[in-house]
């Protein structure tokens, strides 16, 4: 399983989101530091779900980044989230 | 207390705006840094800077300081704000210019 089918299958399962985007950004950085932009080392999650309703932004982060802890310590040199609850306005 | 453990609390709770991250203002060393680097800029407050890259103590301890596992971390008035994401959502969103307004943190004006 790819680290882009890993991180959409724990989100999917732990959050049960109402809509959901894991992006694989490497592409846009190759050439930087060592990255080719082959690779799986930049993702963007963009995530819509109830549990974080009621959750101040550092929560959620905290929420997703501890679900993840295991993908970042793999090697994910960047994972930016954009998380919502249902209901609040997205930029996507 | 770890000594760099120390040193972090001293120095956001001795600064009113202090942000840790990949190089310096003048040459950040990470887009996410530097996209912090320019909105701070942009709304005209001024911080302190501090280069993780300079000491992998450093690097590892803000990490657990605020038990976040990514570079740049924001810090006003002694309290974690967030990273590059949620300083960015912030300033979209005015509430990073209301949030030093009422943590009583001088902006320039920049109208």
């Amino acid at each position: 399983m790819s680290m882009e089918e890993t991180i959409e299958r724990k989100l999917r399962d732990a959050f049960q989101p109402e809509r959901l985007a894991v992006i694989n950004e490497s592409h846009l950085h190759a050439g930087h530091r060592e990255f080719d932009g082959t690779g799986e080392t930049h993702f963007r999650v963009r995530i819509v779900a109830p549990a974080f309703a009621g959750k101040s932004r550092i929560e959620r982060h905290r929420a997703l980044n501890e679900l993840l802890a295991p993908e970042i310590e793999a090697g994910i040199h960047a994972l930016a989230l954009e998380p919502a609850a249902p209901g609040e306005t997205t930029r996507w | 207390m770890s000594a760099i453990n120390d040193f972090i609390d001293n120095e956001v709770k001795t600064n009113d705006v202090v942000l840790f991250m990949k190089g310096t203002p003048q040459f950040p060393q990470c887009g996410f840094s530097g996209q912090v680097v320019q909105i701070l800029d942009y709304v005209g407050v001024d911080y302190k800077g501090i280069n993780v890259l300079a000491d992998a103590d450093l690097r590892q301890g803000i990490k657990d300081y605020s038990n976040w596992p990514t570079i740049p971390q924001l810090y006003v008035k002694g309290e974690f704000v967030g990273g590059c994401d949620i300083i960015r959502e912030m300033f979209q969103n005015q509430e990073l210019q209301s949030h030093f307004a009422d943590k009583g943190v001088a902006v320039r004006s920049n109208a």
